[in-house]
């Protein structure tokens, strides 16, 4: 799997907000095996001094995908991912344009405004989208290569609300990575989106808010895994009626 | 003589202990004046360990627990619990907080307005937890800065530690490695028109408040919890996030006077727990993150423990080689 041309092995994305303490924070990143964690640059600033939150996140050795989280203006999240090109030194960005301070869910007319101008800068845009097609559509136009579609609001846990839209939105984007970002609560959403041919998946508060952080980071993992073996390995299809598993031609005899 | 560096809530807490136990004890504080440099100064002022070990450790608990009494020969500590609510759309929150914590009882709208009339048909749902209590952050420090003086310490202002000193309280200014600022951003509100006698937890999934009573007609609100190392004043988001809460609490906070809003860096380690440490032939105590006022009576004590069997062996070689 590449985004944007860089090969990445895990297919589990980690957010670091939320946890009881950096401590549980980096045992739960170690647990879920990620490569990937994002950052939000909306309220932490970096203070360059490195024995700070930055410093923990830098000690996990994974690749960061700084986010635009909270940002609910187009101007807001360009000023917003210059600044974490500069504090990260990367040119990936997780585009969050929030249209909504409920539900959290993307302004998708700022989101392709936004991915235009930060794409036309030389970023390499995550947006963070609905699973509409059209707006996918627009965001490719954009220059992104990567799509996120939710799977729920933010921070729900709901699982996968629209399966359906999901599985479209495979048939219809074949070649470009679909990182089901938000709304995953249970390991069963995570291999439920994966099943569906999602590239990966990333999650945040199922592991952060969860008793044991590191165990369900584990447990994530494993449901990732399963979910896309599961896929590749092309399941049977439904019926409605039940089929034996076992021969049921010639019968037994008894002597 | 033992000497400390830093007068803010640990150093004082930790001179209180050493002069309990008979030893000359000196504070030196670079602040001209009391509690200038102290982040304990924006604290809550809660010693909720049960609520807080919904994030925290089980040492929460264990070292938490001291603190009751301990403040309670210093300064007034109101015994009245600290009552957990949610809005019902966000009942998820305490379902979850319940789960997470011990030392609880689940109370209905009818006991919530028994215990806080004011509350009265605002919530139908929520945890008491009848152990907890709070205390006034700058009176405690007051009183403190009184008491110890009282027993002998002496406490220089504006006066930056010698290099000998035995043990550094500084905080953030102290030298240790995975130490961490965690802003916090409070605000004072003045609203004689609501009368809440306990500390107040309004869960909620993204602006989670607690109001701490201050008395005449004062409250504290915080609860924003941010890695950063700004200490540039409260933020308008932050405000306007406390602000907005203290509302959904009860309507009458809309006419309150915003008396003070302030913003402080938490020290802390990666594990959210305090620590003693030497180095350099230097005790550390630090990282008491959003646990000052619960933590350090115990940590005090640990600190005094190790201070004054070394200050006597030291004694003792002394007598030796004269």
């Amino acid at each position: 799997m590449h985004f944007y041309g860089t090969e990445i092995k895990s297919r589990l994305l980690l957010g670091t907000a939320q946890y009881p303490s950096p401590a549980i924070l980096a045992e739960a990143v170690q647990a879920s095996g990620t490569e990937i964690i994002t950052v939000s640059l909306r309220r932490e600033t970096a203070d360059g001094s490195g024995a700070g939150f930055w410093g923990s996140l830098q000690d996990t050795g994974c690749r960061i995908l700084p986010n635009t989280a909270g940002c609910h203006t187009v101007q807001e999240a360009v000023t917003t991912a210059r600044m974490a090109r500069e504090l990260f030194g990367t040119p990936w960005i997780k585009l969050e344009v929030i249209g909504h301070s409920d539900t959290l869910q993307p302004d998708v007319f700022g989101l392709v405004e936004a991915a235009r101008i930060l794409s036309g800068e030389g970023f390499q845009v995550f947006p963070y989208t609905t699973d509409d097609l059209v707006v996918g559509e627009k965001l490719l136009d954009a220059g992104c290569e990567v799509l996120m579609p939710w799977g729920a609001p933010i921070g729900s846990g709901q699982g996968l609300r629209n399966p359906d839209a999901l599985r479209a939105m495979r048939a219809h984007f074949p070649e470009v990575p679909l990182i089901v970002d938000a709304g995953i609560g249970r390991p069963s959403d995570a291999a439920q989106a994966m099943e569906l041919g999602m590239d990966a998946v990333l999650l945040n508060t199922a592991v952060a808010k969860a008793g044991d952080p590191a165990g369900m980071a584990r447990a994530m993992a494993q449901a990732v895994e399963a979910g896309r073996l599961g896929y590749k390995a092309d399941p049977m299809e439904r019926r409605d009626m039940a089929v034996p598993s076992t021969p049921v031609l010639g019968m037994a005899e008894f002597a | 003589m033992i000497t400390i560096a830093g007068a803010g809530l640990v150093g004082l807490a930790c001179a209180y202990e050493l002069a309990q136990r008979g030893a000359a004890v000196t504070v030196y504080e670079r602040g001209e004046t009391p509690g200038d440099s102290s982040v304990a100064r924006y604290a809550g002022g809660m010693l909720a360990p049960w609520c807080e070990r919904e994030s925290a450790e089980e040492e929460v608990i264990t070292l938490g627990s001291r603190a009751f009494d301990w403040w309670a020969r210093v300064t007034t500590v109101h015994r009245r619990g600290t009552l957990v609510v949610a809005p019902s759309r966000d009942r998820a929150e305490l379902t979850r907080f319940a789960r997470r914590t011990t030392g609880h009882r689940g109370v209905d709208g009818s006991a919530i307005a028994n215990l806080e009339p004011a509350l009265a048909g605002r919530f139908t749902q929520g945890l008491l937890f009848e152990q907890e209590a709070h205390l006034d952050p700058r009176r405690a420090l007051r009183d403190l800065t009184a008491k110890v003086q009282e027993m002998g310490v002496g406490i220089r202002y504006g006066a930056p530690a010698p290099a000998g000193v035995m043990l550094d309280c500084t905080g953030m200014a102290a030298p240790l490695a995975g130490l961490r600022p965690v802003r916090g951003e409070m605000a004072i509100l003045h609203c004689p028109e609501v009368e809440i006698r306990r500390t107040l937890r309004l869960l909620h999934p993204r602006m989670p408040l607690y109001l701490v009573p201050r008395g005449d007609g004062h409250f504290m609100i915080g609860g924003t919890m941010i890695e950063s190392s700004s200490d540039r004043p409260v933020t308008l988001r932050s405000l306007s996030e406390l602000l907005s809460a203290a509302f959904a609490l009860h309507p009458a906070f809309a006419e309150a006077s915003v008396v003070e809003t302030g913003a402080g860096l938490r020290p802390a380690f990666p594990d959210n727990l305090p620590r003693l440490t030497k180095q350099d032939g230097k005790l550390y105590l630090n990282g008491l993150y959003r646990h000052g006022f619960l933590l350090a009576p115990a940590m005090a004590q640990q600190a005094a423990d190790r201070l004054i069997p070394e200050t006597s062996d030291e004694d003792h070689r002394e007598r030796q080689t004269a």
